[in-house]
């Protein structure tokens, strides 16, 4: 599914990721846990084609692609999809012209017919249905007024709707509350399939409580210096980050 | 890097294909010598076969004009243009004698409007609503460089009393009510360019709805200009008798040319007891190349007079186009309980520039006016925004909303906002707010992540910002208005 190799990234020419590897198949669910600065925003950022983010050495291959050679919105349309740590407004917008429009892309990049807005109306509403969202969150601008849950709730919804075969959750859990932290979680695991690969990034072991993943890995200073099952993220709670040095010792 | 080229190869691409207007058509024209002398306002007025009263008030701008210098307050610089440079009537040949009806326009013509998505054909819009048993939805005036040269749905309107033609026809056939109304809302001395055009017009729509009656379509005109080195001067009178109703809308394109072409047009409205005018512009004018250079001179003055108590005009305008416009759709709230809006979004990419705003002048008792306008820079445009609000000493409980909106794309690019509020009245009631926002990139990278290209992106937050403007303008239209937006951005970020 993903093969990232020697993965070498600098921003605003100062090195960040020096040199990741890992290899997440179909279906498997991987976090990536580690310090303050230790990359894996930018990790995420590089993976889903954010500009100023250039990639210095190595290779990410997605699907048999080279996915460094794409745009965000090829990457997108390919089934990447990145749910945002901080989920952006755009006024005046609705979630549901939003939507269409992302769906429409990325159906049209597939060859696939467009919806109509008959049938797209029917999918979100599905879709919100079984995220337990109600109908009037679908009408609203997207993410304006929203609290901290609702956007992040919203976030899981577009990606319900685009089906990613390839998902990273950039910090899913930053600025929740425990029952909002559940919704969410709720909803990531109904998207686990045995076709979808996840990249759950995060601080805190809490949320692996409820998104199980597969495998463990600590990103440190640029590089992944640990990689275990899911007992590793308690060990990481119990211990914290210290014994993987600090940015001067990397 | 690598990207700053790419993007103004980008640009490049697309700006050169954007506007699907520009093309010219082959016709054969039949145009006044070049010049502007009293001979020429008399060549005009003949062609048209007007009445003495006309050719004395035309000659009366002329020489008041004569007297008047170009305003220079504007936030708009442009080479002195030579008003004796152009040719101040043409027209397409065939269309010496007016047809009579639809089958007699030049067949070129039509090919032209239908190029343009404009419908002249009545047989085929009526053909598409006839299942609803209702009425179509759009008449359409079509104005071609300096007359109309068909009218649709005349007969229909006629059933109900109203009058839609072109002005030269009003003239002819209803002269007591251009008389009484035309230059009654903007006078021949009111400015450089409207005394101008009062001096030289040549066509235009003119609107009659009696009294109590509620126009059952949307009245359309759209304006071409074709012939080089012409300038187009229309005037356009609409009035809307007690208690009745009326929502028009104008369109205007124009061929790709080097040259700079002038249009000034004058726009009358007026609003008696109970009624409603509203008047939406979708103006698509030539903007001239990525380099500024050719482009369409929109020098035009528009006023609508509340001169009924609960009368209604607004003004909803989708400027995209034109290399300087220079326009202020205003409102005279003179009844009492009248009611002014403006709903504004004007957009400028490039070289473009755009000084325009409103006028909101309350004079009667309790009226009440809304101002919304969005502009949107990119490139090396300059946008400003510049509106009046007066309350005069008899306004009691006048109220004014203004919201101004600005939104820039690149750094290279300009937002202004020159409000001006003199309240006279202590009830009065004025508030005014203003913003400027930029595209950010965050929210270009969201839309992205989710499969949208930059420039649907573009569109798509652009398209959010104007919604408030744009969900006033009547359905047809909006969802063409919506790609438009979209279209007179592309290539703006890279």
């Amino acid at each position: 599914m993903l093969e990232i190799k020697n993965l070498h990234a600098t921003v605003d020419g100062k090195e960040i990721l020096k040199g990741i590897n890992l290899t997440i198949n179909p279906g498997e669910v991987h976090a990536i846990m580690g310090p303050n600065g230790s990359g894996k925003s930018t990790l995420s950022y590089v993976l889903s084609g954010r500009d100023g983010y250039e990639v210095t050495g190595g290779s990410v291959t997605f699907q048999g692609k080279d996915l460094l050679a794409m745009e965000a919105e090829e990457r997108a349309a390919e089934g990447v999809f990145l749910a945002f740590q901080y989920p952006v407004e755009i006024p005046g917008v609705s979630n549901t012209t939003f939507l269409k429009t992302a769906l429409n892309a990325v159906r049209k990049h597939k060859g696939l017919p467009e919806l109509d807005a008959m049938q797209f109306l029917k999918l979100i509403r599905a879709k919100a249905k079984s995220l337990n969202m109600n109908d009037d969150m679908i009408k609203r601008a997207v993410n304006v007024g929203f609290s901290g849950g609702e956007k992040k709730r919203n976030d899981i919804l577009q990606m319900a709707m685009l089906e990613p075969s390839f998902a990273i959750l950039d910090e899913t859990d930053s600025g929740l509350d425990i029952d909002a932290l559940k919704l969410v979680a709720d909803g990531v695991n109904s998207l686990r399939s045995p076709e979808r690969s996840m990249l759950v990034i995060t601080h805190y072991q809490r949320l692996l409580s409820y998104i199980v993943p597969d495998h463990v890995h600590v990103l440190a200073y640029g590089k992944i210096v640990r990689s275990g099952g899911k007992e590793l993220a308690l060990e990481l709670e119990a211990k914290g980050y210290a014994e993987f040095g600090s940015p001067e010792a990397a | 890097m690598a990207a700053t080229e790419q993007t103004v190869e980008q640009v490049r691409a697309v700006t050169e294909q954007k506007y699907k207007y520009g093309f010219t058509t082959e016709i054969e024209s039949d145009l006044a010598p070049k010049g502007l002398n009293e001979d020429i306002v008399r060549f005009i007025s003949a062609k048209k076969g007007e009445p003495e009263w006309l050719l004395e008030w035309r000659l009366q701008a002329y020489r008041h004009w004569l007297t008047m210098e170009e305003p220079t307050w504007a936030m708009v610089d442009f080479p002195k243009i030579d008003y004796q440079d152009s040719h101040y009537y043409a027209a397409p040949k065939a269309s010496k004698d007016k047809p009579k009806s639809l089958d007699e326009v030049d067949p070129e013509l039509l090919a032209t409007y239908e190029k343009l998505g404009i419908p002249l054909k009545e047989q085929a819009i009526l053909a598409g609503v006839e299942g609803a048993g209702e009425m179509p939805a759009v008449a359409v005036d079509a104005v071609f460089d300096s007359v109309s040269v068909a009218t649709t749905f005349k007969k229909k309107l006629e059933e109900r009393g109203i009058i839609f033609c072109s002005i030269s026809e009003a003239i002819r056939e209803h002269p007591e009510l251009v008389r009484k109304y035309m230059g009654s809302v903007v006078p021949y001395s009111d400015n450089y360019y409207a005394t101008l055009n009062c001096a030289v017009f040549t066509d235009g729509s003119f609107v009659y709805i009696p009294k109590g009656v509620r126009c059952p379509m949307e009245l359309s005109t759209y304006f071409r200009i074709n012939a080089s080195n012409t300038g187009q001067f229309e005037r356009t009178l609409i009035i809307a008798d007690e208690g009745s109703y009326v929502s028009y809308l104008e369109g205007c394109t124009a061929p790709m040319r080097d040259e700079n072409q002038l249009h000034a047009a004058v726009v009358e409205l007026v609003a008696m007891d109970d009624a409603t005018i509203k008047y939406s512009t979708v103006q698509n004018w030539y903007p001239g190349d990525e380099n500024g250079k050719g482009g369409i001179y929109n020098f035009v003055t528009k006023r609508g007079a509340c001169r009924g108590r609960n009368s209604k005009i607004s003004w909803t305008q989708v400027e995209t186009g034109s290399a300087i416009t220079w326009k202020y759709p205003s409102c005279i709230l003179q009844g009492d309980n009248s009611v002014g809006e403006f709903y504004s979004v004007a957009i400028t990419n490039n070289y473009q520039q755009a000084d325009t705003g409103t006028k909101m002048i309350h004079i009667g008792k309790n009226t009440r006016s809304t101002i919304v306008a969005k502009g949107i820079s990119a490139g090396k445009a300059q946008s400003t925004y510049r509106g009046l609000v007066r309350i005069l000493p008899k306004a009691e409980g006048a109220r004014n909303y203004t919201q101004c909106d600005s939104l820039l794309i690149g750094d290279k690019c300009g937002a202004h906002t020159v409000p001006y509020i003199e309240s006279r009245n202590r009830t009065a009631r004025v508030e005014h707010e203003a913003t400027t926002a930029k595209i950010s990139e965050d929210q270009l990278f969201y839309c992205r992540a989710r499969g949208l290209s930059e420039e649907d992106a573009v569109g798509l937050i652009v398209n959010g910002f104007c919604r408030e403007v744009l969900k006033e303008l009547p359905m047809e239209f909006a969802v063409e208005a919506q790609k438009l937006v979209a279209i007179s951005l592309e290539g703006s970020v890279g």
